[in-house]
């Protein structure tokens, strides 16, 4: 499906990140195509999760440009701007379900934001949106301190996508999982990546996650983004990426995937 | 706007989905699905051709409008292109359907008193907990006689510093301001009976006796009360008390005893500053508006205490305190889950302490006048 000639979903050109004066991005530069799966990996305190809070517009950067489906995102007006943040789906790192709605009521929220629809329809997506992410009926009247790590993750999935986006962000989606719930929620996002045609990009340092899900990755190094193939990447002569891909544990997600 | 067309006669039905068939539309789409027959039989043909941008909440509203037909009376194709997902949609559907449950019956006698029994045992384990609460702060406070050092100094002085001296400023204010209306409106009355002198009894009795330590602990009450509920709620919620208690760490004895002991260190010390205030405050309205010279306000004062004045208010401090400080810290000990609950029972501390304050405040007026305090 993907064309490399089309139009990047993202485009991030020349991203400077300061914090005082420790700088985390110098000059990063990132492209996703439509229709990928897109990895980002790096060091702790790299810049994975500025460079995520940069390109949804959380944070202003010190320099370079983001584009979203070509568009500067510091540019639009403000009625544009809410349209694109309508077409994006985002889960952080801990979920962040809001505590006191339960999960139905999380997954309606936005919903209920933007459309004027009866209670019974709301009923009907959130019943949707839970079974999108394979989480059963009863998940949806529970809040969202009653439920494990890997149904936070999945309801708060369920909330990316309840308003239909084409683009999906994740923010360490499989983080503090065990090995059988992380390798059903990467089936999950490939699944849904084939049935929605979603574009996703997303945060891991899951080497399982990265090696069965993503088609692109892209790795923060010094400030700077390198991104290829995983087959590329296994082949960088980049001393960081070579500890990361060769070390013993991407030994055994390669083999994993490969074999 | 018409989404939706249903034609066709007899047994053979066409459904054409017709404009905007996005999230946009729901609530047209919801509607005129809601509209259509309750029942049909034969064939029925959805044709997508002319849907725009295609949905996949409205399409799943659509298809469970169509599972409401029956199955055997009505037989569904799609056509005309329809969207990618539909399928997948479909399956969803399908396992949905088989595992939906029937709601349980409810019966309202039951459920009534079903409520009430709830809620008296709500109330029981509420009262285990509170007693408990106390038993193991006292259990903690006996323990620091042997270990005086278990009280932390550094973290008491954090706390008197919080409490205590960053409220100096407040509770000034307010002792001046009420014992400056105080004075005036008695001044009003008294002047009527050429008593004006006696504004200054006034003055000295009700800002000692009462006032002073009763205004200082609703301040603090509110001040300090909500702080110790929402800081100890908050590690509540971040599982910073389960970690203290996992490093073998007793969380009353660290975070409870502290603001415990640092208000009953702080409070009557306030008191004093409320009281000191409040006859400021007194004597500039009666040098002001009553024409009394300051000498004259010093000395009819001391006329007017007797021994226990001054002592009847400030003893009721460190009492208060206590109040003000176990509401607090229970209160935020008992935040679990969500951040509503931390804002409710932040609010519930604040309230229950005050109410205890002035409740303990009417028993200590009874008692005195008793004991001829």
């Amino acid at each position: 499906m993907s064309e490399p000639t089309s139009t990047p979903v993202i485009r991030v050109s020349g991203l400077v990140s300061r914090f005082g004066t420790q700088v985390v991005h110098n000059g990063l530069d990132m492209e996703v195509q439509p229709n990928e799966i897109f990895g980002i990996v790096g060091g702790s305190g790299t810049g994975k999760s500025v460079l995520l809070r940069a390109i949804l517009g959380l944070r202003t950067p010190e320099g370079g440009s983001i584009e979203l489906y070509g568009k500067d995102v510091r540019q639009l007006a403000s009625a544009d701007r809410s349209a694109l943040v309508r077409s994006y789906g985002v889960t952080f790192q801990n979920g962040a379900l809001i505590s006191s709605l339960t999960v139905a009521q999380n997954i309606q929220l936005p919903l209920l934001e933007y459309y004027p629809v009866s209670e019974r329809t709301l009923d009907e997506l959130a019943e949707l949106n839970l079974a999108l992410v394979g989480l059963p009926p009863e998940a949806g009247s529970k809040y969202p301190s009653q439920l494990s790590g890997g149904m936070v993750k999945r309801a708060a999935l369920a909330r990316a996508l309840a308003l239909e986006p084409k683009l999906l962000f994740l923010d360490e989606p499989t983080a503090g999982l065990d090995p059988i719930s992380a390798a059903a929620f990467d089936e999950l996002l490939l699944y849904l990546h084939s049935q929605l045609r979603l574009t996703v990009v997303m945060i891991t340092h899951d080497l399982d996650t990265l090696f069965q899900t993503c088609s692109r990755v892209g790795v923060i190094v010094d400030g700077r983004m390198i991104s290829d193939t995983l087959d590329g990447l296994l082949q960088n002569q980049n001393p960081w990426i070579r500890d990361y891909f060769h070390g013993p544990r991407a030994r055994a997600a390669e083999k994993e995937a490969h074999g | 706007m018409t989404v939706l067309a249903l034609e066709g006669t007899g047994g053979d039905w066409h459904l054409h989905l017709n404009g905007d068939w996005s999230l946009t539309a729901m609530a047209q789409i919801e509607a005129q699905l809601a509209a259509l027959p309750d029942s049909l039989h034969g064939t029925l043909a959805c044709d997508w051709s002319r849907a725009e941008r295609p949905g996949i909440g409205p399409a799943w509203a659509l298809l469970v409008r169509l599972s409401g037909f029956s199955d055997r009376q009505l037989e569904i194709r799609h056509v005309g292109g329809p969207p990618h997902y539909l399928e997948f949609l479909q399956k969803l559907r399908a396992e949905r359907h088989a595992a939906r449950a029937a709601p349980p019956p409810e019966q309202s006698l039951e459920r009534s008193v079903g409520k009430l029994g709830q809620w008296a045992v709500l109330q029981g384990t509420e009262a285990r907990a509170v007693i408990g609460f106390f038993g193991r702060m006292i259990s903690v406070y006996s323990g620091l006689f042997s270990r005086p050092m278990a009280l932390r100094p550094s973290s008491l002085a954090r706390h008197v510093y919080e409490t205590g001296i960053t409220a100096v400023p407040i509770v000034s204010l307010i002792a001046f301001l009420i014992s400056v209306i105080v004075a005036y409106l008695g001044a009003q009355q008294l002047s009527r009976f050429g008593a004006n002198i006696f504004v200054v009894d006034l003055v000295t009795i009700s800002v000692l006796r009462e006032m002073g330590v009763l205004l200082t602990a609703i301040i603090v009450a509110g001040r300090s009360g909500s702080a110790f509920a929402a800081e100890i709620g908050v590690m509540q919620l971040n599982e910073e008390t389960d970690a203290l208690r996992a490093m073998g760490m007793n969380p009353i004895e660290l975070l409870v005893v502290p603001r415990v002991v640092a208000l009953v260190i702080s409070l009557p010390l306030l008191t004093v500053i409320a009281d000191a205030m409040g006859l400021a405050g007194g004597g500039l309205l009666s040098l002001v508006n009553l024409h009394i010279p300051l000498p004259q306000f010093l000395s009819r004062l001391r006329e007017s205490l007797s021994p226990t004045t001054f002592w009847s208010g400030l003893i009721k401090a460190p009492v208060f305190a206590v109040l003000i400080g176990m509401v607090g810290t229970y209160r935020g000990m008992q935040v679990r889950d969500s951040s509503r609950e931390l804002g409710r029972l932040t609010t519930v501390a604040v309230v229950q302490s005050i109410f205890f304050v002035i409740l303990a405040d009417a028993l200590f007026a009874v008692l005195f006048v008793k004991i001829g305090f």
